[in-house]
């Protein structure tokens, strides 16, 4: 591999492991060892994959999952960055939500479930409740967290340069924590995966969580791999799309 | 310049700071009296701990005073006063040309006139071709003009320095050294200059003030006889340059002698 260089040696390298691995196990059931009606081969896999993205059903399932994290994570997020920064900014603020958090951070979030079928019945709205509800504290603790350790400095330019408190709030608060808000969206984004597709087990009849649970239970074995593979696949997709997204953002932080 | 008007008055009678820490109080500033003309460019030496940078602080209105008053007239000012800080705390989410608005865009001056007073202020400090970096990809020298800019830009009444210079490198701070007297010489602000190095106050004060360590005091006010302009140069062919620099030393490392003594009683 003299010929190469070290960055393209690196990517075969990281490509070597998950290859390996379908190798290996779609090796393993040609040769005869497990049962094909349980552990289906990667190439089961890939040829139910097809069927069903031809047949559309793949597409419907995944839209609404997408849609379900889409609007659970702005609808959790958005408040969750905003009083974030004002518990950094003011001091009753942050003695106020403090006990709350510290409550409510630990609580399973899929354990609210029941509570918000309840709530909301078997649409869409409890579901995407619960992805806002898993994606708000990461994101608020985050943000403060963020907000409270803005070098002093900053504050005492921006109080000499006659920053009002909305100017304080927009222009310096708001972007000293940008970094560390954008670490709280990504663990925020794989925290809406694990919990709606939780929820979509249960409580719906769509979306990728229920597909894989369906699957389950009529035993179709590929069809449940490949709604795992696929939020897997999302999963990929949406946080490289999350680095771009951060990189046009904060530029800053760049180089 | 025909502009007549000149910086702030100062006026600074029996000035007070205590701080409250865990084991008590401490006394970072006693009874400062201290009268700055307008236009003066005032230095303040003093060793490490003797409260200058409070005094500074009080000035900008970043720190309360425990006790005595401060008078600052800058009547026919907009902005009473710009500090420049030690680290340049240029906000690292904005590029140089944002950074330098940015006292203009508190006080809700209209985008083209910011344009236009920022434009006027890189070209003073020579950052006309970074206006679109970022602090990080500047040099610590570049970022503190920056700072400088951002402070001329306001307008304001006195400019209060602590110690802008001091993080550089020697011929970093050679340059922005006489780049700053240029720029005051046209606008004719007050100064007021924190430092610890004895050659900068002679180097750039009219006058030269000598505090003590804690509590921090007025030991001495000095004024720097030298004509303007000047140079390290000029200086050091000066034979009074040596001997007033050493006068200062003397009372400065008394100063610190005594408090080390009184920190290991």
């Amino acid at each position: 591999m003299s010929g190469l260089s070290a960055k393209t040696r690196d990517r075969v390298l990281y490509l070597i492991s998950p290859i390996g691995l379908l190798l290996f196990w779609q090796l393993l059931l040609m040769a005869g060892i497990g049962d094909r009606r349980f552990v289906p081969a990667p190439s089961d896999i890939t040829v139910q994959f097809w069927t069903l993205i031809r047949n559309g059903e793949l597409a419907v399932h995944t839209g609404v999952t997408l849609l379900r994290v889409f609007t659970g994570f702005v609808a959790g997020a958005v408040p969750a960055v905003a009083m974030g920064l004002l518990m950094a900014m003011f001091r009753p603020v942050r003695i106020f939500f403090d006990p709350l958090i510290a409550a409510l951070f630990p609580i399973p979030k899929i354990a609210l479930m029941p509570l918000l079928l309840l709530a909301f019945g078997f649409g869409d709205t409890s579901k995407i409740a619960l992805v806002a509800i898993a994606v708000f504290f990461p994101v608020i603790v985050n943000t403060y967290t963020g907000a409270a350790n803005i070098e002093k400095i900053y504050w005492d330019v921006a109080k000499n340069f006659g920053a009002s408190q909305t100017v304080m709030f927009t222009r310096i608060v708001f972007f000293g924590a940008l970094p560390m808000i954008f670490a709280g969206l990504r663990i925020a984004l794989a925290v809406s995966f694990i919990v709606l597709v939780a929820a979509e087990f249960v409580a719906t009849k769509s979306g990728l969580g229920y597909l894989i649970w369906n699957s389950w239970e009529l035993l179709q074995v590929d069809i449940m791999f490949v709604g795992i593979v696929t939020i897997g696949v999302l999963g990929l997709i949406t946080s490289a799309l999350f680095q771009e997204i951060e990189r046009k953002v904060i530029p800053w932080k760049a180089d | 310049m025909a502009v007549e008007r000149r910086g702030a008055a100062i006026d600074i009678a029996g000035l007070r700071k205590e701080f409250v820490s865990g084991q008590g109080h401490v006394l970072a500033l006693d009874n400062i009296d201290l009268r700055v003309a307008p236009g003066e460019f005032l230095c303040i030496v003093g060793p490490s701990g003797c409260g200058k940078s409070t005094l500074l602080r009080i000035l900008a209105g970043l720190d309360h005073q425990t006790g005595g008053r401060v008078t600052v007239d800058a009547s026919d000012w907009a902005v009473q006063n710009a500090m420049v800080f030690q680290d340049s705390g240029l906000f690292p989410w904005m590029n140089v040309e944002t950074n330098v608005g940015f006292g203009l865009m508190t006080r809700g001056v209209s985008a083209a006139q910011i344009a236009e007073r920022v434009e006027a202020a890189l070209r003073l400090v020579g950052l006309t071709k970074f206006r679109r970096h970022y602090p990080h990809q500047l040099s610590g020298g570049m970022r503190q003009r920056g700072a400088i800019a951002r402070a001329f830009v306001t307008d304001p009444a006195m400019l209060l320095m602590d110690e802008p210079f001091a993080a550089l490198d020697a011929q970093n701070r050679v340059i922005l050294q006489s780049e700053l007297v240029r720029i005051w010489g046209e606008t004719r602000k007050t100064v007021v200059y924190v430092t610890h190095s004895i050659e900068e106050a002679l180097l750039l004060g009219d006058r030269c003030v000598v505090m003590t360590a804690q509590p921090g005091r007025v030991k001495e006010i000095i004024d720097v006889p030298f004509p303007h302009p000047r140079n390290l140069i000029t200086l050091a062919a000066d034979a009074g340059f040596g001997k007033l620099k050493l006068d200062i030393w003397r009372v400065l490392e008394e100063e610190v002698t005594r408090a080390r003594a009184e920190m290991e009683q």
